[in-house]
């Protein structure tokens, strides 16, 4: 498949390249025959867009062990705390505040994540 | 479990060694195209007085920064992405060694001008310093909250154009408030050099 004109420069094809190194890398210490499937978390924040990272693991992934190997894509909603109401509530779209008593919420971190959870291989 | 970012983070780890090792305190400059990075950097290394300064400059193209710093007898290295949006660890690796850091001191990285993916990336810095402006609004903490939550240091350009722009201080700061308790915000002009002996007073007694 032919790299779109540019698309080396996305913000998604720089980190897909990592997940791709980060499952090859998993595939060949494990002297595995397949890879069968990669797990991935992604933070709501986390500002990736998860059909681009499909689009270049695809690409980025021929003629290595990751290739044709399927992307599965855990999203996790971000969650604030409200340092009122003294817990955390997930970030509504848009907004900080706090759907109970309006406060601006405060940073967890969560919502934030983006890592490979798993890769699930055959040996 | 491997984070997207663990060799990323792995490089701009030793990149912090070898800095702090030469006594060089790095400071990550981000802020969106036309805040005034550059500007704000001229004035603080002005203000520095005897503090050495070194600067890398990021852009997708052209070196028009790094002529204008070096102009004014600031050490710059340019580095161009040709298209990456970010500076990232390998590329401030590659770079070092075009530095020479003679003696101890500071060095500024400015980043791409971008209020995105610079939040996203460590680069081996100490700190970010975030320049934001009277005229991207105030509402850009809540648009933009990863750049304003990472920052040690928010500098509020562009003040001397306040006049004629409406801009809801309260509203700006409390955003940034919500996102980041410790961060002070100078509020500076890099035109007429208002605002900046706070900022230096800030980074002496980081060094």
């Amino acid at each position: 498949m032919r790299v779109l004109r540019g698309a080396k420069n996305m913000h998604e094809y720089s980190l897909t390249k990592q997940i791709v190194k980060i499952v090859n890398n998993a595939a060949l210490s494990n002297n595995a025959k397949k890879v069968n499937s990669v797990n991935v978390v992604m933070g709501e924040s986390a500002g990736i867009i998860p059909d681009s990272v499909q689009l270049y693991f695809d690409m980025i992934a021929q003629g290595t062990p990751a290739e044709g190997t399927k992307l599965s894509v855990r999203i996790v909603k971000t969650q604030m705390h409200c340092p009122a109401c003294g817990r955390n509530f997930t970030r509504p779209r848009f907004s900080f505040e706090c759907p109970d008593c309006g406060t601006l919420g405060n940073p967890t971190g969560i919502g934030s994540e983006f890592y490979v959870e798993s890769v699930e291989l055959e040996t | 479990m491997e984070s997207i970012y663990s060799e990323n983070d792995r490089i701009a780890d030793s990149i912090q060694q070898k800095l702090a090792g030469r006594g060089i305190y790095a400071v990550n400059v981000m802020g969106a195209p036309g805040a005034g990075k550059t500007s704000c950097l001229i004035n603080i290394i002005k203000g520095l007085g005897s503090i050495k300064a070194y600067v890398i400059e990021g852009d997708i193209e052209s070196d028009i920064d790094t002529v204008k710093l070096s102009e004014l007898g600031i050490q710059t290295v340019q580095i161009n992405t040709g298209g990456e949006c970010h500076l990232d660890g390998t590329l401030i690796e590659n770079t070092l060694g075009k530095v020479d850091f003679d003696k101890p001191g500071i060095l500024f990285i400015e980043n791409i001008g971008n209020l995105v993916c610079p939040a996203e990336f460590s680069i081996g810095e100490n700190i970010k310093m975030l320049v934001s402006t009277v005229t991207e609004g105030s509402d850009k903490p809540y648009k933009y909250p990863l750049a304003f939550e990472k920052a040690a240091i928010i500098l509020l350009n562009k003040t001397d154009l306040l006049p004629y722009v409406d801009f809801d201080f309260d509203y700006f700061s409390k955003g940034i408030r919500a996102l980041n308790p410790d961060a002070p915000i100078f509020r500076v002009s890099s035109k007429t050099g208002e605002g900046f002996e706070e900022v230096c007073k800030w980074f002496k007694a980081k060094l």
